[in-house]
């Protein structure tokens, strides 16, 4: 992004930051349920969309709002909520349904430490598995993970585009530190912003069938009241859209639900990398550690260690042919998060021959420091 | 002078390519929709802006027979996918149709909170007494005593008065009718359909085969009779309990109230807060 000027240019926090984005995006609709430490997405919402002619409702519960922003985007509109790990919980079923029925939205959630209600005002990093699996079935899902309060209102701009593209659910994955954190941002124009919108069927035909599509596998999407007169469900389904058991059709559809993610692999894969081109060794590390290692991987540098970063902006799908090829010779791997080991069980699925891979882990409800990150390199390196 | 009337044929409202249709022998589930449908026709309500949610049960498998928008949703939440449905889309006429497992149970809190807000949302539970497609466990409606696959002793749980919950929680519009009496059901609909609010339609209908031989209740044509005379229709509401049995359930149009319409209510907010924002 180019220097801003100053009047572009507002100090927010994360959720605001995220609230900001989704408004730019063209979200108009935002169902919600208040927890720590996501609700300021909430608030900032409630004070943005009445002024763009948009919908808040705070809902009963989680599962409600979930439901009523897959309703919402059903009806035409973009939508989003945001939650943390309880809620989230909450989240999956109708998270299922949006997958299934293909239906655009955007999931926040500020991740808190658990199980259970855990640590709701302590950050952490351990609903990665869960942001890729919580929902039950195969499933196709995109999640962005960014490390800055500017990137958080860029990336949650990206995942309206992504969503609306692909008719896929986006979560945006971040974790209470970076919910709360104050960073300057610089607000796009309207103008600056590109916006994508989900492709609508334009013609009702008497042959036509709502869940057809060409070789991009996203189906135009039918807008209720164009006189198409079509069916939605999250029983499985055929191209006409009705529920079908015939082996050949079920395994059509749900193959096409998955394969559209890898057939869009370049819009939705992001990734930094840096130092990683004569490196030994590599930190793997994203959202609020990844800012951790970018500090200790240069204090190593410093002491004589080649190291780099390789930091997933897109967390799920994991960016694996960018991650293979610059793991490619290098001598060891450093897996950083705050959690028990849960990205680690990925980056070891792409270990090349002699690479040992090692995961540094924090569960305690603090965030991973550059020492810890600059010890563990040091131990890395000086194993061999 | 006024068109004569075109009659009512329930074939233009049904997709007709999706029979034969699920329901058991004796269900009273298509009566309902019959019901629906013509009082749907008799308001002239656009097809296309027909907008049907249903949740998961054999009552939310009806809305794939009704050539209109029909959204067939998660269980229990058809009326959390409505709600925002319709504040996203004020201009479709949204319909749930829902069961009573489907409403009270799994459903209950949307149920009661779709009442206080009274979105223009017409709610019909079809109430069997039984969780039906599951083959046949008790449900918040089941009657005292009854058998059914998890009360092989009788049940002992006391039953939901779904009307009074509705009514009780703020639902402008709230109604009961037999399957039994099709005009009148078709009647309390309309009025439904009609109503600028949240309206909630109890339908009793009857499942014969998993709830009804369970229970020894006869064929379909029995039960509906012992339903009738457990009722007492609306225009004997107001009248003295002797002769009728004071535990006599209550039918037709149960209770009717002006609050403002909630969509609409978000809608004058968003526009006297740009007002006065502009005068600021």
């Amino acid at each position: 992004m180019p220097d801003s000027a100053p009047s572009d240019t507002v100090n927010l926090p994360g959720n605001h930051a995220c609230a900001l984005g989704a408004i730019a995006a063209g979200c108009r609709f935002y169902a919600g349920y208040p927890i720590t430490p996501s609700s300021e997405v909430a608030e900032r919402m409630s004070v943005e969309l009445p002024r763009v002619d948009g919908v808040f409702i705070q809902m009963e519960d989680e599962i409600a709002s979930m439901g009523a922003i897959v309703g919402a985007s059903m009806g035409g509109m973009k939508a989003m909520t945001a939650t943390s790990g309880p809620g989230f919980s909450l989240k999956q079923e109708n998270l299922g349904y949006a997958a299934g029925a293909e239906v655009p939205c955007v999931i926040v959630n500020v991740m808190r430490g658990g199980p259970s209600t855990g640590l709701p005002t302590r950050p952490a990093q351990a609903d990665v598995m869960q942001a890729r699996w919580g929902t039950h079935g195969d499933h196709p899902i995109v999640v962005i993970t960014p490390d800055s309060v500017p990137e958080i209102y860029r990336e949650t701009i990206r995942a309206f585009n992504i969503s609306e593209q692909l008719r896929v659910p986006v979560i945006m994955l971040y974790d209470e530190a970076l919910g709360h954190l104050i960073e300057p941002v610089r607000l796009s124009d309207s103008a600056e912003v590109e916006i994508a919108n989900r492709k609508w069927a334009s013609q009702p035909t008497p042959d036509f069938l709502p869940y057809a599509s060409g070789d991009d596998l996203v189906p135009e999407m039918v807008r209720p009241g164009d006189g198409f007169r079509s069916h939605t469900t999250g029983l499985t389904h055929a191209e006409s859209g009705f529920p079908t058991q015939e082996p050949e059709l079920v395994d059509q559809y749900l193959q096409r639900i998955l394969d559209k993610i890898d057939v869009h692999a370049e819009l939705i894969e992001r990734y930094e990398a840096i130092a990683c081109d004569d490196a030994d060794y590599l930190v793997v590390a994203f959202g609020i550690t990844a800012r951790a290692a970018r500090r200790a991987i240069k204090q190593a540098r410093d002491k004589g260690i080649r190291v780099g970063m390789f930091r997933p902006i897109t967390l799920w799908p994991f960016p694996v042919k960018a991650f293979e090829s610059l793991v490619a010779g290098k001598r060891g791997v450093l897996v950083a998060e705050m959690n028990a080991g849960q990205l680690i069980t990925e980056i070891e699925r792409y270990r090349p021959e002699g690479c040992s891979i090692e995961g540094l882990n924090r569960i305690d409800g603090e965030t991973i420091t550059p020492r810890q990150i600059l010890n563990s390199i040091q131990e890395l390196a000086g194993r061999e | 002078m006024s068109e004569p009337q075109k009659q009512f044929n329930i074939h233009d409202y049904l997709r007709e390519y999706m029979f034969p249709h699920f329901l058991c022998p004796g269900c009273g589930h298509g009566i309902a929709l019959r019901a629906l449908l013509w009082a749907i026709d008799e308001l002239d309500i656009d097809r296309d802006r027909l907008a049907f949610v249903s949740g998961i049960g054999c009552s939310g498998r009806l809305g794939a027979y009704i050539d209109a928008n029909t959204f067939h949703v998660t269980h229990g939440r058809p009326l959390a996918f409505a709600t925002g449905l319709k504040l996203a889309r004020p201009d479709l006429e949204v319909i749930v149709i829902t069961g009573d497992g489907d409403c009270l149970a799994i459903g209950g809190n949307h149920l009661i909170h779709a009442c206080r807000r009274n979105l223009n949302i017409t709610c019909m539970m079809l109430n069997n007494e039984v969780y039906g497609m599951t083959g046949g466990q008790v449900s918040p409606t089941t009657s005292s005593e009854r058998y059914t696959t998890t009360t092989p002793y009788g049940n002992h749980e006391p039953v939901f008065d779904a009307c009074a919950l509705a009514e009780a929680a703020g639902a402008s519009m709230v109604g009961r009718e037999l399957t039994l009496q099709t005009p009148g059901l078709k009647d309390v609909l309309k009025a439904g359909l009609a109503h600028d609010g949240f309206s909630f339609i109890e339908v009793m209908s009857d499942c014969t085969e998993v709830f009804g031989r369970k229970n020894e209740l006869g064929n379909s044509a029995e039960m509906v009779l012992t339903q009738k005379a457990s009722v007492r229709p609306d225009f004997l509401v107001d009248a003295v309990d002797q002769p009728f049995r004071p535990h006599q359930i209550k039918t037709g149009v149960l209770a009717k109230k002006d609050r403002p319409e909630y969509a609409a209510s978000w809608r004058n907010y968003v526009e006297t807060m740009k007002r006065e924002r502009d005068h600021a």
